[in-house]
């Protein structure tokens, strides 16, 4: 006698909890295993590529706050770095400084987010608690900065917007010195949970040559043994100034993975210190009164700077014609931009590279033959934040 | 950097010496155009060449020059981890011409190749699940060509009557405005003359 099996369709989403924003999985089920998924996405489609290529280059960059909402400063800068390269211009050093240690606020940021989500995932509330607080404190140095918690609109091409206000510094470090003991916290509830561990070792393994295959980049590519970092080994802005490791997993699990980010931000925490202590003075933005605004103070005194100022706030400044790719190690992943200048004060075409589209689209191969359960703790782990995913 | 690109641009020209229409470097990355025809044996040649190792896609993406005679420029982005290079690989197609899908040669093909099709209706042969991928279930058109109007054909709203969201042709309060800025202004030399002066002096305090 044959058994019969029937599989079953299930629909998850477009409204679930555990679905991290907006995203339907239609879900082919023999009993609880998982026989295929099929991830549709695009629902918080907004056509961000369409309208960069309508609005002049300082006007696209909000626009990249809105991608990966959880560490917007991240995705500015590779919009920043790929206008730079074209207009051949420099950052000074100071302002090179500063965005490094924001881009390591945001590294913190994304990360905590997706540990705390995870370990809510699988079934830990107070993670998510204890997190969100240290969250907060980070997002008021965003607003202090640049005026807004989340849509920062900080990093411009030539450099940063403002300096630093009176004090940022000091609490930022007084921060750094808190805060480790939150991650021990956080270890000390997850690292060794029996749940913990049951829900996440030997789930969502990627060997080497799928994490290459499948264009995983980020934690999901360190994960599974790869040593591979842009921050080492392309290294942009003065990342080569600091010292910093690389935490690499070694099964290519989940746990690995949330191992890997508890140790990143601690690496972060080292980068932040490190990059406030040598902090020089100095301009943070390139002194070429063509691309970057002058000062408030200019404008009531200077004809020439109210003209530029004016000029640069409605016409914007022309970009050489030119094709660059510039990619940064964002929270999630390598974050690209693929800009084309066709010599006008509007990109051509920008295409954004999202990290987290690359690793849904492995929703597949990951969770064959897993346990529908499992479904959330593996999307947890992948850091899917929906904003870049459908940009 | 530049220097060992050169030796990478070597490497490629002398392995396909003739499917390569034209490389150079520019900006620190290696810029490949090759014929449409010839994209799958590149890209395998690519990924397994000993001395190239491109082993990873990071995307693929298309642009759309509405004037010229070859209307899409399929741009394909590749990555070795091994040496550390970049390189980029162009096609250029004309409107109704099919391209030869890479999925078996790099899985993450698949949605890249997908999201082209949706955005600007380039097709792909062997493709194995060419579906639309980021816009709307029903949705005509294809967005991103330049021939597409930023605000779309159609508008959804919920409608009260029949208790539904329905879709309609889109209605402007007001005609879109597409501002044209350019002037021949030329830009300045105008320079912060205390600036440079402060940058020097920290500079010095360095």
């Amino acid at each position: 006698m044959t058994k019969k099996t029937k599989t079953m369709n299930l629909n998850f989403g477009p409204q679930h909890p555990a679905a991290h924003g907006v995203l339907r999985l239609i879900l082919e089920l023999d009993g609880e295993v998982v026989e295929k998924i099929d991830p549709h996405i695009g629902l918080l489609h907004r056509g961000t590529e369409k309208l960069i290529e309508h609005k002049t280059y300082t006007q696209a960059v909000p626009y990249f706050d809105r991608l990966d909402y959880v560490a917007p400063m991240n995705q500015e800068h590779a919009f920043a770095l790929a206008v730079e390269k074209l207009l051949n211009i420099e950052v000074p050093i100071r302002g090179q400084y500063i965005r490094v240690l924001f881009c390591e606020i945001g590294r913190i940021l994304s990360h905590i987010l997706n540990i705390t989500t995870q370990a809510l995932d699988v079934g830990a509330l107070t993670p998510s608690l204890w997190g969100f607080e240290e969250r907060e404190t980070l997002m008021t140095f965003y607003e202090r900065v640049s005026g807004s918690r989340l849509h920062a609109n900080y990093f411009r091409p030539g450099g940063v917007h403002r300096d630093l206000p009176r004090g940022l510094s000091e609490d930022i470090l007084l921060f750094c010195d808190t805060f480790p003991k939150i991650l021990d916290d956080l270890e000390s509830l997850l690292t060794d949970n029996r749940i913990f561990k049951q829900r996440n070792v030997n789930i969502g393994v990627v060997s080497k040559q799928e994490a290459l295959d499948y264009s995983f980049s980020g934690v999901m590519l360190r994960g599974s043994g790869v040593p591979w970092d842009l921050r080492k080994s392309q290294p942009y802005e003065c990342y080569r100034d600091f010292s910093f490791k690389i935490p690499i997993g070694k099964n290519g699990d989940c746990y690995d993975r949330y191992l890997c980010r508890m140790e990143e931000m601690r690496e972060s925490i080292k980068i932040i210190k490190d990059c406030i202590k040598k902090m020089p003075l100095g301009p943070i933005k390139s002194v070429d009164g063509k691309i970057t605004p002058p000062k408030k103070a200019d404008l009531k005194n200077s004809m020439e700077a109210l003209i530029h100022h004016f000029k640069l706030f409605s016409e914007g400044y022309r970009v050489n014609e030119g094709e660059i790719y510039t990619a940064v190690e964002a929270p999630k992943g390598e974050f690209g931009v693929y800009l084309i200048a066709d010599g006008s004060n509007k990109p051509y075409k920008c295409k954004i590279r999202a990290p987290g589209f690359s690793h849904l689209q492995a929703m597949d191969y990951l969770l064959k033959g897993h346990m529908l359960a499992d479904v959330p703790a593996v999307l947890g782990s992948l850091d899917i934040v929906f904003g870049e995913v459908d940009r | 950097m530049s220097a060992t690109l050169k030796d990478l641009e070597k490497i490629i020209n002398s392995g396909l010496t003739t499917s390569i229409i034209k490389s150079e470097i520019k900006f620190d990355q290696l810029y490949i155009e090759i014929e449409p025809k010839n994209i799958i044996s590149t890209i395998l040649f690519l990924k397994t060449n000993e001395k190239c190792r491109f082993r990873q896609l990071i995307d693929i993406t298309a642009v759309d020059y509405p004037s010229r005679e070859k209307r899409f420029k399929i741009i394909y982005l590749l990555l070795s981890h091994e040496f550390n290079y970049r390189t980029v690989i162009n096609i250029n197609i004309d409107e109704k011409e099919i391209i030869s899908s890479i999925t078996k040669i790099f899985s993450s093909a698949n949605w890249m190749e997908r999201e082209i099709f949706d955005m600007y209706g380039v097709s792909f042969k062997d493709h194995p699940d060419l579906r639309r991928i980021l816009t709307d279930y029903g949705f005509e058109g294809h967005p991103l060509r330049k021939d597409f109007p930023l605000t779309g054909h159609t508008e959804v709203r919920y409608n009260e009557d029949s208790k539904q969201v329905i879709s309609e042709p889109v209605k402007l309060e007001q005609e879109y405005r597409d501002f044209d800025f350019e002037s021949p202004w030329e830009g300045t030399k105008y320079v912060n003359n205390d600036e440079l002066k402060n940058n020097k002096n920290f500079k010095k305090n360095d």
